[in-house]
């Protein structure tokens, strides 16, 4: 890989890739059966330096802030690298979210490019950008004849001159990465050019990359694990990174053994999925040849207990092995709860699930298991260059878990109250409960804040989401997550519930349950609260009528417990 | 050409068939999510099995944040 510390900037970084490496291949882009493109880094860098000979025409000035909103593609890398290349700062968005989510982001960041993709702009199209700060909209893959409403096409954007690279200092902004508060108070993490080559020079001798190394490329490329994964480690290594634009499970498992991909980041989720297809296909096999599976899934869990022995996992169980394509190395998690019977399940094939635990306003990675010996009951040891310590641990060593490095983001944008109560004296308060065991792993028991992590590793806080409920015919309304209620020493199965004074001439579990559901479904799915408590009392207020919600919570606490959730 | 009706009807009853659920149980308006008690992987594992069904390609854009069958319906009536 590249010798990082030679660089100051992403920019930078990725322009000495495109000098090592320009005929090795680095992207591969697939949808369904068929590939879409493959760029060498020297195509890959064209492409990138055409866009921001346009965005420098434009006027694109160095520290200028552009928002990426599109599925995982080659051209999501290639105007990151033009943003990099000129001095930009990105803002890398989640194309999930609504539209109403995304203006409100795009807003808040005070971009002034926004590149997107054209399903996305056909509805986002229809919002009012006029407290933006957007200048210069940039559609991909317009079909012919149809209207961009005041945009451009990407494909079109270019620029006369060669565009000039503008260097950054490490300590410059590099992204702005939203970990939440997509309808509360936006929480933009400022993450500096150090931020991210600092993780990824710690990170990259865990999981290397070298030409011919590919990385199959699936959660969305916002997310900390796929953008440091699925891009910044892959490309200073001289990877390739692979796309599919059509996400389905049979596309993922034939990527696999089309493409022969080395590494792949997933969410708790998506590992589930995989360990529900490999069952059933193991209960379907002859009982002879399960018994032989058997067998040599035990040896394997015996040889590989202190350390990873992938050539012997691969000789013993080697269809197993063939099925991922035959050259997996890992599959990275993260980003939530990963259940032990899981990574053992895997571990026990000799598949190598690297879990460990971060967050956005650290980078990516905070601690990471080594496998060294494998420990599914903890989320591994400080990555290099990561300092941890536990803050006012109780008896049984649980507290807050502090970090400190150079991974830490610079600030919350536009947020220095926030930024002050997170980073204190250079340590970064997570709001996670945790404590460090004698081998010097970590376990996480629980949240100090008023959030949950849902399967698929997105954060979300009831300020999010409380909008949805205004008008509800109550008196007042609140949502908690339901640990934050009643803490318990797990971070398994994390809901959200909606505390509810009614109104005392009310049928609360009539008219109130049924508008309640119809609210409740406007949410994404994942965003759903699981159920309602009654509350009889008064919320405490502040002087300026906030609710108290930590006053609350424990009143709620001491009084109730769980068996008071109605579900929905 | 079917309608839209007899579109929602027919992915009422593949739904019901692929996650053993009794077929008079799913209605149009349903939350596809909450009724058949999936996540988003197994949403899509439903989305290509109605792909080869109907004989068409669902581009991922068109499924997300769709939930209710009805929806669901009127994305591949268009594609029809």
């Amino acid at each position: 890989m590249l010798d990082l510390s030679k660089y100051d900037s992403l920019g930078a970084a990725l322009t000495g890739a495109m000098e090592r490496w320009p005929d090795e291949l680095c992207l591969i882009e697939a949808d369904r059966e068929h590939e879409r493109c493959r760029l060498t880094y020297r195509e890959f860098g064209g492409a990138a330096l055409r866009l921001a000979a346009g965005f420098q025409k434009n006027g694109f000035a160095p520290g200028d802030r552009a928002a990426i909103l599109m599925s995982n593609q080659s051209k999501w890398l290639i105007s990151a690298y033009a943003v990099f290349y000129c001095g930009g700062v990105l803002v890398p968005l989640d194309y999930k979210l609504t539209s109403a989510e995304h203006l409100a982001l795009v807003r808040h960041s005070k971009s002034s490019v926004l590149i997107v993709e054209y399903p996305i702009w056909r509805a986002l199209s229809q919002s009012d950008f006029s407290e933006t700060r957007v200048e210069t909209i940039l559609v991909t893959e317009t079909p012919a004849g149809a209207d961009l409403a005041g945009a451009k096409r990407w494909e079109e954007f270019r620029g006369e001159k060669a565009p000039e690279f503008r260097p950054r200092k490490q300590e410059d902004a590099a992204c702005i990465v939203y970990s939440s508060g997509t309808g509360g108070r936006p929480k933009g993490c400022v993450l500096t050019h150090e931020n991210y080559l600092e993780q990824c020079a710690t990170v990259s001798p865990l999981w290397p990359f070298w030409p011919g190394a590919r990385y199959l490329s699936i959660i969305p490329t916002n997310h900390a694990i796929d953008f440091m994964g699925g891009f910044i480690m892959p490309f200073t290594g001289g990877g390739t990174v692979v796309h599919l634009r059509t996400l389905r499970p049979e596309y993922i498992r034939e990527a696999f053994t089309r493409y022969k991909i080395t590494y792949m980041a997933v969410v708790p989720l998506i590992l589930k999925n995989l360990e529900r297809g490999l069952r059933d296909r193991f209960a379907a096999l002859p009982p002879m040849k399960r018994r032989v599976l058997n067998a040599l899934v035990r040896v394997n869990r015996m040889a590989t207990r202190r350390r990873p022995r992938l050539w012997l996992s691969r000789l013993l169980l080697k269809q197993v092995h063939q099925a991922f394509g035959g050259e997996l190395r890992a599959l990275l998690v993260g980003g939530a709860f990963t259940e032990p019977k899981t990574l053992e399940f895997f571990h026990d094939l000799g598949i190598q699930i690297a879990n460990g635990y971060g967050c956005t306003e650290a980078c990516t990675a905070i601690t990471v298991n080594d496998m060294k010996p494998f420990r599914p009951d903890t989320l591994g040891k400080p990555v290099a260059g990561m300092q941890l310590r536990i803050v006012n641990a109780g008896a049984d060593g649980v507290g807050e878990v502090a970090v400190r490095s150079k991974t830490v983001m610079s600030h919350y944008l536009d947020d220095p109250e926030l930024t002050a109560e997170t980073v204190v004296d250079g340590w970064l308060l997570t709001g996670d409960l945790g404590k460090i065991d004698a081998s010097g792993h970590l376990q996480l028991l629980g949240r100090k804040k008023n959030m949950i992590v849902t399967a698929e590793g997105k954060n979300i806080y009831p300020e999010d989401i409380e909008n949805v409920f205004e008008s509800l015919p109550v008196k007042e309304f609140c949502v908690f997550a339901a640990n934050y209620l009643w803490p318990q020493r797990t971070m398994k199965d994390e809901k959200l519930v909606l505390v509810v004074r009614p109104d005392p001439n009310q049928n609360a579990n009539g008219t109130m349950r049924g508008e309640l559901e119809l609210r409740n479904q406007r949410l994404a799915p994942y965003k759903r609260i699981s159920g309602y408590v009654l509350w009889s009392e008064d919320f405490p207020r502040t002087a300026s009528l906030k609710v108290k919600r930590n006053v609350l919570a424990e009143q709620i606490g001491r009084q109730l417990d769980r068996s008071a959730v109605q579900p929905l | 050409m079917k309608t839209l009706e007899q579109t929602t009807d027919e992915i009422l009853g593949l739904a019901a068939q692929h996650f053993k659920i009794p077929r008079e149980q799913l209605a149009p308006s349903d939350d596809f999510y909450k009724k058949l008690k999936i996540d988003s992987l197994r949403a899509l594992e439903l989305i290509t099995r109605l792909e080869h069904h109907f004989g068409i390609e669902l581009p991922d854009y068109e499924v997300q944040g769709v939930t209710d069958f009805r929806t669901l319906a009127s994305r591949i009536q268009a594609r029809l």
